[in-house]
């Protein structure tokens, strides 16, 4: 897939900054919002920390039971080893089993303490955790809702989509799998370690040797797996990006003759994933078998020093036998450690992200005391603004227009022209650079979102339906709307006709995304929708471009009755469109060249207007 | 594209060829069974493990090599205990110490052994299946592709895959080495002590039970919160997806009390999952360790009365413990194999999709591009009751090398579907469809896709270089003929992207808009030189200059090929020579775009747009013929029109002298 672009010489010597920009790296570059600096990993842990402050004193417990816990499994052996060491003889030399009994009798008491503990504890983690997640879920809901347009433009809705699912899972693999077995891992190393020690001094100190080893190991498995970690996943995006590709285009591919180069793509992408695989599974085969080496050369230790120890006379069978039941519990937690890194390491990688997501700001922020609106006629006035999504690079110059309420004015002008950005300042997706926006003399900026979007509305031609009935998307539009009201609503833009053909009328699932609906229908759905809210000023985002002629002509009828009685801007390629406007604002590079009814400016004999009329004219041809 | 003549099909025991044909699929797969058991689609998948038998087989003797040291170590133990040390035999222990190092070593290397060459072998299984399911999915048919979502595809080719492959790689190896090991460990601790060994094989019932019970409630709840979680970000999705329109109507806190009961939900589940794994873990650690007591409490009062020696009783707890993991795995070891027998199912599926469309004899490309419709019927072979009507019926055109029709109808009414028949991205169902006198079903696809290049509605764009993107359909474009079509389709601005042709677009690269992307799609299908240009409404969303440009250069383009082009507007249709109307997926009416707006009123209502919606600022001149169109104002007289501006006038007056206007196969 990376070798598809060199083909020129020119392209190959690019420097790997333009490879990134061309997207070759996109989805390593893709991360945009995390620069994996310092301030990321405080952020997380911020995040982190006051997911959890909730808890502290639950957390503080729970510390407290696991260390019973873990007390009461490692006394296991020990127990054993005053079975063997203090319970035999007696019963040897004088059929006295009264020693060995209290010895079961304490261990029984032991194990039910490790019982309750371990339960208590497994539960109430899973619990914060739970509860944490679910605090995490509807932050990171809520703030993407909150966060402004420009935002979203940029960071797109797939990663929108893959923050909240494929993160937030990440962090749960981690609270449900990793936290628990690394708790115990540590607590059982130090636990026996010291244990170790203290059952027979020379004997623990041995094994201890071996802890430097099997540090030494880890720290360089972590490493390793790290690096390979981040390949993994990006050698499995490229897989996917490609398999998505070529089913979705799938059209394109087979009438194309594409399918050849797409296998010879696919398979060195399939290669490439099988490859680094395997370079993870290989470090995981070297690890864990030398983690093994290592213990049963220190059991082989043990037997054969703690052996000698016992025929000397200087140690016993029981703590021989402990020692080895001990070196057992050592060792095995190491293996749970190499899936703990990689859940531990999406884990950090992903709160980093959310991190960074929840730690941007709006750009649109709601004043901290709200202007009350009441009734608003819906004049609008743009006070010489200024507007630029790149500094340097002016949109708008410095825009006055004053529209007095009630009045429908189309926006003209080729791609480039500030129409859209003009629409958008309007709803407030956007703030000005300088000057002002207002709606019946309030600046924009003193209103809070709620009431400015009972009042302002825009409607874009993606029309976008949510799952649910047909009635169901026309409430979004007033959700304490009754049946009556959508009724009427949708008979106000004439979509009642094709609802009341579709199976269940106003209770048909619209299907996935509005697939079942056809684009002009979705369009009146939208419509309706809007109707229904009812808002004193209504922006449309080219409502019209993509429909064939006889949708265009129900919308266009549907238009008329949606418009009356409100202020509105209307954006359209299709002149069409303009005709049912009041008044026409040719624009070109954000300023207004010619401001008139559509009958004045087609009057008008050089103007833009009637050029781009005269044009249309013949197109219709 | 290179015309040589491709195989009609591959045998299956030929190398692959090097030219990757890419209209054949041949996945080495066993033939499904007669009767299938549950099985039977993983044992098809088999003979993928062929190329890796030999490691395969290495590494399953691996692991039961190092199973065998695994047992021996505690036994050793014994050996240590019950001779040198109890005799004093210093001699002995050493020996006996070398040979615990010996075993414990080879142990930790066989080990070793068997993950390094699974690695290998599995991965390159799991590798190439994906290939020929890959393989398999490009050249499954449109109708194939229509009932599947990619996103369902896509969990086949990834999570399915390595389903399959985790079991290859150790779900089955462990499988067979725990029961052995279970068998193996309690045959020796019955015969180490029989009556310690009874206790241990009775302490298994409880364990197994508990994992077995556990297995299926915890996969119960897992496929409650996997499907809960896919309701969750399928609310997420559309949360985003419609942000703006969230935006615009204020609806955040709608949109969120959805969210936080569907959240909700998916707590409620996670905590019952919580609560049940908080009891499994205790469970078994609690029950070895009852077992544990009793086994001591036991032993050493056997130990005692010397009926066992103590090097036994220490063997005894140590194999006694090392039984646990093994027996607790298989719960999850059995679910994964009944995962990956689903798994294999699901991805034989897809390699025994029916693939109707396939390459015919016959790979010369046809010289003149006469293009013929006969009694063409399409339904969409679809299990959806509702759908299985005919989508065209009895569709006859006959097109002149060279010739251009317009296909216009309201939306519905089969125009997509015909355009889509003509390369092949659906088989008719009935009638047939002929390239200069031979069906099409007798030529092989590329010869037929190199014949027909398509620009459709939908702009598909894939992320690759703008160039690459373009010469699609011919690869060995010259820079001058890319640049012309680039100039027929006014997508000059590919020029002043950042890296001009070489710019990465579409999905990971950069995005362009709607009309750019038309553009590109048909600049590419202008540039593959095709005999037969389909044209599936490719201008709706440019502006009107555009589009005026763009349409005036079509037509030289247009000259020379046989061309079908679907309309919604009066400017696209006068691209054609002839114009066929579609209503209810029959061709009803042949004819030129005058004739048409003269004499038929549903082509007039489609086409003649916006009439009523005449600004009102002249005024509308009586009408004096009679029109049957209701519900829409008058057309009025070219001639007796004035006013210069008038749409309709205007509309009539450019109206061209129709050429070539023979009353075609009208019905």
């Amino acid at each position: 897939m990376t070798t598809t672009d060199t083909k020129t010489p020119a392209a190959e010597q690019d420097s790997d900054a333009s490879l990134r920009w061309r997207g070759l790296m996109a989805d390593s570059s893709g991360e945009d919002l995390v620069d994996h600096g310092s301030a990321t990993r405080r952020n997380a842990r911020e995040l982190l920390g006051s997911l959890l402050a909730p808890y502290t004193k639950l957390i503080a417990a729970l510390a407290v039971i696991v260390v019973i816990e873990n007390a009461a499994r490692l006394s296991v052996p020990i127990l054993v080893q005053f079975g063997i060491d203090h319970g035999i003889p007696p019963i040897t030399h004088h059929h006295d089993a009264h020693d060995l009994l209290v010895i079961v009798a304490v261990l029984v008491g032991v194990v039910a303490v490790q019982a309750a503990s371990r339960v208590t504890f497994l539960r109430q983690s899973g619990r914060i955790g739970e509860l944490a997640l679910l605090d995490l879920r509807r932050r990171v809901f809520r703030h993407f809702q909150k966060l402004d347009v420009t935002f979203h433009d940029k960071f797109t809705s797939g990663r929108v989509v893959s923050r909240s699912t494929n993160d937030v899972e990440a962090i749960q693999d981690m609270l449900e799998n990793g936290f628990d077995s690394l708790l115990t891992a540590v607590l059982t190393l130090i636990g026996t370690a010291v244990l170790l020690v203290v059952l027979n001094v020379e004997l623990g100190l041995i094994c201890l040797i071996s802890f430097p080893v099997l540090v030494a190991l880890a720290w360089w498995f972590r490493n390793a797996s790290r690096r390979t970690y981040r390949e993994v996943r990006e050698s499995a995006a490229l897989v996917i990006v490609q398999f998505v590709e070529t089913m979705t285009g799938i059209k394109a591919v087979q009438a194309y003759r594409r399918e050849p180069r797409n296998q010879e793509i696919f398979e060195e992408v399939a290669d490439r994933y099988r490859a680094i695989n395997e370079k993870t599974f290989r470090l995981v085969a070297i690890f864990m078998p030398s983690v093994d080496l290592v213990g049963n050369i220190m059991t082989t230790v043990v037997l054969v020093y703690g052996g000698w120890r016992v025929l000397e006379g200087h140690m016993t069978v029981g703590v021989l036998t402990a020692f080895l039941l001990y070196l057992r519990m050592f060792f095995e937690p190491m293996q749970d450690i190499t899936q703990f890194f990689n859940t531990f390491q999406s884990a950090s990688s992903a709160l980093e992200k959310l991190a960074a997501v929840l730690a941007t700001q709006p750009g649109i922020a709601d004043p901290e005391q709200p202007v009350q609106l009441g009734t608003v006629q819906g004049a609008v006035e743009f006070d010489n603004v200024q507007f630029s999504y790149v500094e340097g690079r002016p949109v708008l110059p410095g825009l006055d227009l004053h529209i007095p309420a009630g009045q429908t004015v189309a926006l003209v002008g080729t791609t480039g022209a500030g129409k859209t950005t003009i629409a958008k300042l309007m709803a407030r997706f956007y703030d000005p650079v300088s000057g002002a926006v207002r709606l019946d003399g309030t600046d924009l900026r003193d209103v809070d979102q709620p009431q400015l979007r009972r009042h302002v509305v825009m409607v874009t031609q993606e029309n976008f339906m949510f799952e649910g009935t047909v009635a169901d998307n026309i409430r979004f539009g007033k959700p304490e709307a009754t049946d009556a009201e959508i009724r009427a609503a949708a008979e106000a833009v004439g979509a009642d006709q094709f609802i009341g053909e579709l199976p269940n009328g106003y209770d048909t699932d619209v299907a996935k995304r509005g697939g079942r609906l056809s684009a002009g229908q979705r369009q009146l759905v939208a419509f309706a929708r809007a109707f229904l809210a009812d808002p004193a000023v209504l922006i449309l985002d080219e409502a019209t471009s993509s429909l064939d002629i006889p949708s265009e002509r129900l919308v266009q009828r549907a238009l008329e009755t949606v418009l009356a009685d409100r202020t509105a801007l209307i954006i359209a390629h299709r002149l069409s469109t303009v005709e049912v406007a009041d008044r026409v604002l040719v624009l070109e590079h954000g300023r207004v060249l010619e401001d008139g009814s559509p009958a004045d400016l087609i009057g008008s004999a050089d103007g833009r207007y009637a050029a781009l009329h005269r044009a249309w004219v013949e197109s219709l041809a | 594209m290179t015309r040589q003549p491709i195989p009609v099909s591959r045998p299956t025991d030929a190398p692959r060829p090097a030219v990757p044909a890419g209209l054949v699929s041949a996945p080495a797969l066993r033939p499904p069974r007669d009767r299938p058991r549950r099985m039977t689609n993983l044992l098809r998948l088999l003979p993928y493990l062929k190329p890796y038998r030999v490691r395969w087989t290495a590494m399953l003797v691996a692991a039961f090599a190092s199973l065998g040291a695994t047992i021996a170590i505690p036994l050793m133990t014994k050996a240590v205990i019950d001779g040198p040390v109890r005799h004093h035999d210093e001699h002995g222990l050493w020996l006996l110490g070398t040979a615990a190092l010996g075993v414990g070593m080879s142990e930790a290397i066989l080990w070793f052994i068997r993950r390094w060459l699974v690695s290998r072998a599995t991965m390159g299984v799991e590798r190439d299946i994906r290939e020929d399911l890959y393989a398999r999915l490009q050249v499954l048919p449109m109708s194939f592709h229509n009932q599947w979502q990619s996103g369902q595809l896509l969990s086949r080719i990834m999570n399915d895959l390595s389903t399959v492959r985790r079991f290859l790689s150790f779900g089955i190896v462990f499988l067979a080495l725990n029961i052995v090991q279970i068998v193996v460990v309690s045959g020796i601790l019955l015969r180490l002590y029989w009556p310690l060994g009874v206790v241990v094989l009775i302490s298994i019932v409880p364990i197994a039970a508990t994992v077995l019970h556990n297995q299926r409630q915890y996969t119960k709840f897992s496929r409650m919160a996997q499907d809960q979680a896919g309701v969750v970000a399928t609310g997420v999705e559309e949360s985003a997806l419609g942000l703006r329109v969230i935006k615009s109507f204020g609806r955040e806190d709608y949109v969120y009390d959805r969210f936080d009961t569907q959240v909700t939900e998916l707590f409620d589940i996670q905590l019952r999952k919580v609560r049940l794994q908080a009891r499994f873990w205790t469970l078994l650690e609690v029950i070895p360790n009852l077992t544990l007591i009793v086994v001591l409490g036991l032993g050493a009062a056997a130990t005692g009365d010397g009926r066992i020696t103590l090097g036994t009783l220490v063997a005894f707890i140590t194999m006694m413990l090392s039984l646990v993991w093994p027996i607790a795995s298989l719960g999850f070891l059995l679910s994964l194999t009944q995962e990956c027998m689903t798994a294999a199912d699901r991805v034989t599926e897809i390699f025994d999709a029916p693939q109707p469309i396939a390459d015919g004899p016959v790979n010369a490309v046809s010289p003149a591009g006469r293009l013929r419709l006969r009694d063409v019927g399409f339904r969409f072979p679809s299990d959806d009751e509702r759908d299985s009507g005919w989508a065209l019926r009895h569709v006859d055109l006959e097109l002149a090398p060279g010739e251009t029709v317009a296909l216009v109808g309201a939306t519905g009414s089969g125009k997509s579907v015909l355009t889509s028949l003509i390369p092949r991205l659906y088989d008719v169902s009935e009638g047939s469809i002929e390239i200069d006198g031979t069906d099409i079903r007798e030529l092989t696809l590329p010869a037929l896709r190199s014949t027909v290049a398509t620009a459709f509605e939908d702009p598909t764009l894939f992320s690759l270089s703008v160039r690459e993107n373009l010469t699609l359909g011919r690869p060995d474009a010259t820079e001058a003929q890319i640049t012309e079509a680039i100039d027929v389709a006014q997508a000059q601005f590919v020029h002043e992207l950042p890296f001009g042709l070489d710019t990465r677009i579409g999905e990971q690269g950069m995005s362009l808009s709607g009309g750019q992307r038309q553009r590109l799609s048909l600049a590419r299908a202008v540039l593959a030189t095709p005999k037969v240009l389909v044209l599936d409404d490719t201008l709706s969303a440019l502006d009107v200059h555009t589009e005026a440009l763009v349409e005036h250069a079509l037509r030289n383009v247009l000259q020379d090929v046989t061309g079908i082009v679907v309309a919604h507007r009066a400017s696209t249709v006068l691209l054609a020579d002839r114009v066929a109307l579609i209503e209810k997926g029959t061709i009803t009416h042949v004819g030129t775009h005058a004739q048409l707006l003269a004499t038929v009123p549903s082509y007039r209502y489609l086409l003649a747009a916006d009439d009523e919606l005449d600004d009102g600022a002249e005024p509308d001149p009586e009408w004096s013929d009679d029109d049957r169109r209701t519900g829409l104002r008058e057309q009025h007289d070219v001639d007796e029109c004035t006013d210069d501006t008038c749409r309709e006038c205007a509309t009539l007056r450019s109206r061209p002298t129709p050429y070539g206007a023979t009353e075609g196969a009208g019905r």
